[in-house]
């Protein structure tokens, strides 16, 4: 576990009083706790946390799915810029750049999918964050808040939606942003950012008809990482508070 | 032969009192709500997803369609929660012009929200006297940024340029002349500064106007007294912020709590109400009207004595000047690098949020150290709200559903994303 800062340190004592077991890890970034919690404890965490006079987290603010297919990756090798030319940033990959025939295949990639919360405690004046990793990627399964908080309720409907992470335990999980009979959870990496399907109003049929889309992927600007003393120097990461 | 009872109607997407594309189906025993079911997503946008393609500047612009009548506070959020990763902060200045346009904002969207909500329950006039107040703000806009709503004016490290010396006038047309043009352009013959501080004398008058229209106004109260009342335990389970919560009793204002910009050295109060009722929050959302244009007043009296940079000099996250970057080598590489390739924010995750005029506007920014993020999350505030409307609303009559949603503010910009 990293290390953690004074201010922080009555939370952080109180969440590894109460929490003990449950917290698979507990990070600072910015003044900000991150606490990871696998999914068979998520519930009864969830329930301490609320409860607990020394947490008493009141209100869920949020809680939304994260894909972390790709996370780091990027499409602009600079190390050997020099020997290939600059093309090749418009032939890779990244997010917005493929369509569904060629999406990226996401082979075997533990931890993909994760349901991120954000509490807020009014008593204590803080907050807290929570991740829970979905054990598989084949079909994400994380048990549901509703009961601890209700108002995540339509947070969960999204995050099956978009991601298609299943809530068990919710009573309503329908698709929410999405159109009726939508295929796919779109905002998964390896969705395109185009999208599958166009909606156009047929005169001939009379009626609103869906057809493959036909627009070309297009990205302006190459996905760059930088991790260059010149661009990430010590002024920029140190202050952070 | 079993007797049918309960029919479903859709109210909206189409409606007028639906603000925006808000299908509701609702289940009606008589003219008696049994339940609300609200479909949304018909504005998706997916800007959390496009937001991933693009340099993280490419998005501010974004933020402002997000809640489309309270602009610049969206834009406050994310911004923040790049200055957080990155590590940086805004000059003085900056903090207090952010701060001016914070509460600008607010007066601006809760002039739309008692226009329309007035509209809603079948008061007309107050609507025309919001959308001229209105006008003048959209001006402060223009003037400071070019344009009327979608500013793109806060930038990580400050804001786009330092406010105007000069308001623009309004030109003489066969329509506005003589007298009209004269006193259209009373408040504009200095500064922009000089502007706001002539609207915010004003406006307390204006609130008082409306007050006077609505607040004893018998048919007002009897279409918001005791119309969706939601305790203080619910208004926290079901994750209402802003006015919906103060509204309910709770004193909660994450400008006073959790303050950023320079909310620390504002005197301002938190208005609460007692019933968390339509009534309650309409009286509280016309007293933090008031706290506004105050606040208004006390930062352009701070930006008077205080000319001062509004950006920071960091060139590998804000832009070299135009001078600048003709006359030297370096500035114009800066100058390329930042519109071309964006800067790379060091891997991170932060959620920042500001007390936008609805409630609670949280960003949930994760970088994996690219020059884009790798995952934004826009938490609005009306979405918690709109996803308690069957609460709020079973047991109330139809017509009181126009209520509600006005009551709750509903902008589908944000709800939607």
């Amino acid at each position: 576990m990293s290390s953690f800062s004074e201010r922080n340190q009555p939370l952080v004592q109180a969440l590894k009083h109460i929490l003990g077991e449950r917290i698979s890890s507990m990070t600072e970034r910015r003044g900000q706790i991150t606490v990871e919690i696998s999914p068979e404890h998520w519930l009864d965490a969830a329930w301490l946390l609320r409860d607990e006079p020394e947490l008493a987290f009141e209100q869920l603010t949020d809680l939304c799915g994260v894909d972390y297919l790709g996370f780091g990756d990027d499409e602009w090798e600079t190390a050997e810029a020099t020997s290939h030319g600059f093309s090749r940033a418009a032939d890779a990959l990244g997010p917005g750049r493929f369509s569904w025939a060629d999406r990226p295949e996401s082979a075997d990639f533990p931890n993909r999918f994760a349901a991120v919360v954000h509490l807020l405690s009014l008593t204590h004046n803080r907050r807290v964050r929570l991740r829970c990793f979905a054990p598989d990627e084949g079909l994400p399964v994380i048990p549901s808040l509703i009961e601890v908080w209700n108002s995540v309720n339509w947070y969960e409907r999204e995050a099956f939606d978009l991601f298609g992470i299943v809530f068990e335990g919710h009573p309503d999980l329908r698709r929410l942003m999405t159109d009726y009979g939508f295929i796919g959870h779109p905002f998964r990496k390896d969705f395109p950012l185009i999208g599958n399907v166009t909606v156009r109003y047929d005169e001939d049929k009379g009626r609103v008809v869906y057809e493959p889309v036909e627009i070309e992927p297009r990205v302006t600007v190459a996905r760059v990482v930088r991790r260059d003393s010149r661009y990430v120097d010590e002024k920029l990461e140190g202050t952070g508070q | 032969m079993s007797e049918i009872r309960n029919f479903t109607m859709n109210f909206g997407p189409q409606h007028p009192a639906a603000h925006g594309v808000l299908r509701l189906i609702l289940e009606m025993d008589g003219e008696v709500v049994e339940r609300a079911d609200p479909h949304v997503g018909l504005l998706h946008r997916a800007t959390e997803k496009l937001a991933e393609s693009k340099p993280y500047n490419h998005s501010i612009g974004y933020m402002d369609r997000l809640d489309y009548v309270s602009m610049m506070c969206n834009e406050h959020a994310y911004v923040r929660a790049i200055e957080q990763l990155l590590g940086v902060e805004a000059p003085e200045r900056a903090q207090y012009i952010r701060t001016m346009f914070d509460e600008a904002t607010r007066i601006l969207n809760h002039l739309m929200w008692i226009g329309s909500n007035a509209l809603d329950l079948g008061a007309m006039a107050v609507f025309l006297y919001a959308f001229r107040e209105r006008e003048n703000l959209m001006d402060a806009y223009e003037a400071v940024s070019g344009t009327r709503m979608h500013a793109t004016y806060y930038r990580p490290g400050g804001v786009y340029r330092d406010l105007p010396d000069v308001m623009p006038k309004v030109a003489e047309s066969p329509w506005r002349k003589g007298k009209d043009l004269a006193r259209m352009n009373e408040w504009r013959e200095g500064s922009l500064l000089d502007f706001l501080e002539a609207f915010a004398d004003d406006f307390f008058d204006r609130v008082d106007d409306y007050e006077t229209l609505l607040t004893d106004n018998r048919i007002w109260k009897q279409r918001t007294v005791g119309i969706g009342a939601v305790s203080p335990e619910r208004a926290l389970q079901l994750g209402f912020t802003g006015p919906m919560l103060r509204g309910s009793g709770v004193e909660w204002d994450l400008r006073k709590k959790q303050p950023y910009a320079k909310y620390r050295e504002m005197d301002f109060d938190i208005p609460v109400g007692s019933n968390g009722d339509c009534y309650d929050r309409y009286l509280v959302r016309i007293e933090e009207m008031r706290q506004s244009a105050s606040m208004v007043k006390q930062c352009i009296a701070w930006l008077r004595r205080n000319p001062g940079p509004v950006m920071i000099r960091n060139f590998k996250v804000a832009p070299p000047t135009r001078e600048e970057m003709k006359d030297d080598m370096e500035a114009l590489i800066h100058h390329f690098k930042l519109f071309t390739e964006g800067y790379c924010v060091p891997e991170g995750e932060t959620y920042a949020a500001v007390e936008a005029p609805k409630g609670e506007f949280g960003c949930y920014l994760i970088s994996d150290g690219a020059n884009k993020p790798f995952r934004v999350h826009l938490r609005a505030p009306g979405y918690a709200h709109l996803s308690a409307m069957h609460e709020m609303a079973k047991g109330h009559m139809l017509a009181d559903i126009a209520a509600l949603i006005a009551t709750q503010d509903i902008v589908f910009g944000e709800i939607d994303r």
